[in-house]
C-alpha cells in the first residue's frame, strides 16, 4: 500500500514543476504548513534560540566589531586594522601562542592517554567497579576553583605534599610551580586531574559497547592485552576518541582558570600566559578592549579551523 | 526547508544581528556625549549645594558589616550630614575591598558604578578612556572644599588631566619597608635600626633566616607574578631615583646599573642566602599572610599593609614597623580617591563634593575624627594620609599624637625620612607585565643572566610603548 501511495524520491523531488503559479502557491501553502506544523517545536526552540542569541551570537558579532574600534575618553571610533596589528606586534603575542599550543601538546600527551587508559583499567576490573568510577569521577565535583588552590599547596616547594612525598623517598624535589621550565606542565598535570572524570565514563562507555565476541575472536587468535587494544579496542573506539581528541584540543586551547589561579597568570618568565589569559590582560589589566577583542578574534579563527574539523568527523559518523 | 531558503534565512539574520549591534553602539556613545555636555556647563557650579535641594546620589565603599566599627562610623556620618542637607539621600553600597580591579573595569564599560565612585588614584586614564568622569574643576573650591588650599598641589595633580580637574582623595600612601620588630629583635637585629639600602636589606634578611630559618622564618619576601613584581621592582627603582620610563612615556629607561644591582641582590638572597621562601608570591595579598602569620621579615609595602595584617591576618600592632624605600630617593605614591560619574547631575555633584568633604577632607569629623577612632577601637596613628600641608597639617598631626593607639615610634624613620613621592608611570600596567618577567626570571632562575633579563625587557618595553604611542 506504501508503495502506491508515496510518491518515490523522483517524483518528490520533481513535483510542482509544472508552471510557476501552482508552485509558487504550492511553496507558500507548504511553508506555511510546515510551520503550523511545527509550530509546538518552534515554540521550545525560541528559548534556547534568544540564550544563544544573547549569550553566544551577540557577544561574537560584538567581538567582531570591537577588535575594529578603540574606545578613547568615552568615543568609540573605527580603527581599522590597528587592534591587529598591535596585538600582533605584542613581544608576547608568539610566547602567548607557543605556551598554548606547549599546553595542549601536553593535554593530549597526559590529558587524553590517561583517561583512555584508565577507562580500559576500569572496564577489565571485575570487583569494586562502580565505586572506582566514582572515585575516577570525583574530582570532576570539585569546582574548579577550589582544585587550582589545591594544587597550587601542593606543588609549594617549601611545604607542599608533592615535593613531601618526594623528600620521603629521598629523590630530587622539584619547583613545580615557581620555575620556568615545570610551571607549564605542573598546570596540565592538575588540569588533567581535575577534568579525566569526565573523559574516562565517555570512553568506558565506548569500551562497553565493543561486542565481546571480538576479543573472545581475539583471545582465540591468540592476540595478547596490546595486541587486543591495538587491534580491538582502539579500532572500534576511534570515532569517540577522535572527537574527544579535538573537543580536547578546543578546550584546552581556551585554557585561562587554571594558569591564572595556580600561577598567578603569566607564571615564572611568562611560561605559562597562554593567549586567553592574554586576551584577560589586554581587556582587565591594559584597559584595551579593542586589543582583546582583536586578540580573541585570532583565537576564534583557530578554534573555529578545529570546530571545523569536528563537524566533519561529526558528520562522516552520521 | 531548501538549503538556499536557509541561507537567505542565516544572511538576513546576520545582517540584522550587526545592524541592531552597530545601533547599539552608536547608541552608548550618544548617551556618554550627552553626559559631558551636561555637567561640565554649568555656571553656578562653584557655589556649594543649597541645603534646601532634594537630591539623591549613590556612593559606594560603604565598610561592609564585617567592619562593625567603620560601618558604624559610615552610617553615624551620613546622620551628621543630614543635619546640614536633609534633603540629600545617600544611597550607600558596601564594598570591600572597594575596588577589585576586574569588577571595576567592567563596571565602568557598563557605565554601571555609583554616582560618586571610588577608585586609585593611578585610574585616572582609565576612567577618563571609559568616559565615565565628570569634569569637576568648576565644583571645586575653597567653599565647597575649605582644605582645598592645604592638600598638597601634587596628591591633586595625580587627579588631573590637562589641567582639569576629576576627583577628590580620600588618602594616599608611598612605598617603604614594612619589617617585623619582633622577628628582628629575636635574630639579634635592632627594630630601631631597619635596613635602608639592599645591602642592609640582604644582611638582615640573611641573619634572621640563618637565626629562625629553622622556625620556618624567611628574610625577606618579594612577588614574580601577576604584575605584583612588576610594581614592586618599579617601587625599587624610584627608591634608587630610578625611572622606569622616559617623561614623554616613549621609551623604557629602566635598564641601568641600580636595576641590576637591586635584581642581582634579590637573586642571591633567594639563591645564594637562601632568605627568601621558595616559592615566589604570585597574587596580591601573599605577602601580608605571611607577615601577618610571623613569617617573614621583611617586604616593600604601603603603610596601609598594617592595618590590614592586624585585623585580618592576626599581626599585632606592636610587632610591625615601617620603614622608608632602600634607597630613599623617590617612593612610589598611591592612594584612593572619588570621581564622580559623568551623568550625574550638577546637584548630584554638588551633593557627593559635600559628603568627600565631611567624610574624608575636614579635620575632626569623619575620618580624621580621631576621638571618635580611638573610642571605636579603629587604630590611630599610622603613617597615612598625607595629604594635609600648612596649617591642616599641623593640626592633623597633633590631633594623631594625642588619640594615638599605636605605637607611632615604630613608624618613625618613614615619618622622619619625607621621601618625595612620584606617580606611577605612563602604561604602567603594560610596564609591570614587563617587569614582572625579570622580577620572576631572578626568583625563579638560580642561573638567571639579568643583563639579558633586563635588555629583552628593555627590548619588550620599547615595543609595547612604541604600539601605545
Amino acid at each position: 500500500m506504501a508503495a502506491t501511495t508515496v510518491p518515490d524520491k523522483t517524483t518528490r523531488r520533481h513535483a510542482g514543476r509544472g508552471t510557476a503559479g501552482p508552485k509558487a502557491a504550492g511553496g507558500r501553502g507548504g511553508l506555511s504548513r510546515k510551520l503550523t506544523h511545527n509550530l509546538q517545536a518552534y515554540g521550545f526552540l525560541i528559548g534556547a534560540i534568544i540564550c544563544f542569541g544573547l549569550f553566544s551570537w551577540y557577544p561574537m558579532v560584538r567581538e567582531f566589531i570591537m577588535s575594529f574600534q578603540q574606545t578613547k575618553r568615552g568615543v568609540t571610533s573605527w580603527v581599522g586594522f590597528h587592534n591587529i596589528k598591535t596585538v600582533y606586534h605584542d613581544p608576547y603575542f608568539w610566547t602567548a601562542w607557543k605556551n598554548t599550543g606547549l599546553f595542549t601538546l601536553y593535554a593530549l600527551v597526559i590529558g587524553f592517554a590517561v583517561p583512555f587508559l584508565v577507562a580500559i583499567l576500569l572496564n577489565e576490573l571485575r570487583h569494586a567497579r562502580a565505586y572506582l568510577r566514582v572515585l575516577v569521577y570525583l574530582p570532576v565535583m570539585l569546582p574548579p576553583v577550589a582544585g587550582a588552590l589545591l594544587f597550587k599547596y601542593f606543588y609549594n616547594p617549601e611545604y607542599g605534599l608533592f615535593n613531601r612525598i618526594l623528600k620521603f623517598f629521598h629523590l630530587p624535589t622539584s619547583q613545580w610551580l615557581d620555575s620556568s621550565h615545570t610551571a607549564l606542565i605542573s598546570v596540565v598535570i592538575a588540569a588533567t586531574w581535575m577534568s579525566m572524570g569526565s573523559a574516562t565514563l565517555i570512553y568506558l562507555a565506548a569500551l562497553q559497547n565493543i561486542p565481546g565476541e571480538l576479543y573472545e575472536a581475539a583471545d582465540l587468535d591468540g592476540a595478547g592485552l596490546w595486541s587486543k587494544i591495538w587491534h580491538v579496542t582502539i579500532p572500534q573506539t576511534r570515532l569517540v576518541l577522535s572527537l574527544m581528541l579535538l573537543l580536547q584540543i578546543v578546550a584546552t586551547m581556551q585554557e585561562f582558570t587554571n594558569v591564572f589561579l595556580m600561577a598567578g597568570g603569566n607564571g615564572p618568565e611568562n611560561s605559562t600566559m597562554t593567549v586567553v589569559y592574554m586576551v584577560y590582560q589586554y581587556g582587565y589589566r591594559y584597559n584595551n578592549f579593542g586589543g582583546a577583542a582583536a586578540l580573541g578574534l585570532f583565537l576564534l579563527l583557530v578554534l573555529v579551523g578545529f570546530s571545523g574539523l569536528y563537524a566533519r568527523l561529526n558528520r562522516n559518523s552520521d | 526547508m531548501s538549503r538556499i531558503r536557509y541561507r537567505r534565512l542565516v544572511a538576513f539574520a546576520l545582517v540584522a544581528g550587526i545592524g541592531l549591534t552597530s545601533a547599539a553602539c552608536s547608541d552608548s556613545n550618544d548617551k556618554k556625549d550627552d553626559g559631558g555636555s551636561k555637567t561640565s556647563s554649568n555656571a553656578s557650579a562653584g557655589t556649594p549645594l543649597d541645603p534646601n535641594t532634594k537630591v539623591t546620589i549613590s556612593v559606594d565603599c560603604m565598610p561592609p558589616t564585617t567592619k562593625k566599627p567603620e560601618r558604624k562610623q559610615w552610617l553615624d556620618d551620613i546622620a551628621e550630614f543630614h543635619k546640614t542637607y536633609p534633603n540629600v539621600t545617600i544611597n550607600s553600597k558596601d564594598a570591600f575591598p572597594c575596588e577589585e580591579t576586574d569588577k571595576f573595569t567592567a563596571q565602568l564599560q557598563g557605565g554601571s558604578e555609583t554616582d560618586a565612585f571610588y577608585s586609585y588614584v593611578t585610574d585616572l586614564q582609565q576612567v577618563l578612556d571609559a568616559g565615565q568622569a565628570a569634569d569637576i574643576t568648576d565644583y571645586v573650591n575653597d567653599k565647597t572644599v575649605p582644605n582645598l588650599k592645604d592638600i598638597d598641589p601634587g596628591v591633586l595633580d595625580i587627579l588631573k588631566d590637562n589641567g582639569r580637574l576629576y576627583g577628590l582623595p580620600t588618602t594616599n600612601y608611598s612605598m617603604g619597608l614594612i619589617y617585623n620588630r619582633k622577628i628582628f629583635q629575636e635574630a639579634g637585629l635592632d627594630p630601631n635600626k631597619p635596613p635602608t639600602t639592599w645591602d642592609e636589606i640582604r644582611a638582615d634578611a640573611k641573619t634572621i633566616q640563618d637565626k629562625l630559618g629553622s622556625k620556618g622564618i624567611h628574610g625577606f619576601f618579594e612577588y614574580g607574578a601577576g604584575n605584583q613584581g612588576g610594581w614592586h621592582l618599579t617601587s625599587a627603582l624610584y627608591g634608587a631615583g630610578n625611572t622606569v620610563v622616559s617623561d614623554d612615556g616613549s621609551k623604557a629607561t629602566f635598564n641601568g646599573p641600580e636595576a641590576k644591582s637591586i635584581l642581582q641582590t634579590i637573586h642571591d638572597m633567594r639563591w645564594v642566602d637562601n632568605s627568601m621562601p621558595q616559592s615566589a608570591g604570585k597574587e596580591w595579598g601573599e605577602s601580608q599572610k605571611a607577615m601577618g602569620a610571623g613569617q617573614i621579615g621583611m617586604y616593600l609595602a604601603a603603610p596601609d599593609d598594617i592595618q590590614l595584617m592586624v585585623q585580618q591576618y592576626g599581626a599585632n600592632f606592636d610587632d610591625l614597623g615601617m620603614a622608608p624605600i632602600p634607597g630613599g630617593k623617590t617612593s612610589l605614591m598611591g592612594g584612593n580617591d572619588y570621581f564622580f560619574k559623568k551623568s550625574d547631575t550638577p546637584d548630584q555633584i554638588k551633593a557627593g563634593i559635600a559628603w568627600i568633604n565631611f567624610k574624608f577632607l575636614t579635620l575632626k569629623k569623619g575620618q580624621f575624627n580621631y576621638a571618635r577612632n580611638k573610642a571605636d577601637g579603629i587604630p590611630v596613628g599610622l603613617p597615612q594620609p598625607f595629604f594635609f600641608t600648612g596649617q591642616s597639617k599641623a593640626t592633623d598631626t597633633a590631633d594623631k599624637t594625642q588619640y594615638a593607639t599605636v605605637p607611632v615610634e615604630n613608624y618613625k624613620s618613614y615619618v622622619d625620612a619625607q621621601v618625595p613621592v612620584k606617580g606611577e608611570p605612563p602604561n604602567a600596567q603594560k610596564l609591570y607585565t614587563v617587569l614582572d618577567t625579570v622580577m620572576s626570571g631572578v626568583l625563579s632562575n638560580k642561573s638567571a643572566n639579568v643583563d639579558k633579563l633586563l635588555s629583552d625587557a628593555e627590548t619588550q618595553a620599547n615595543q609595547l610603548l612604541a604600539a601605545s604611542q
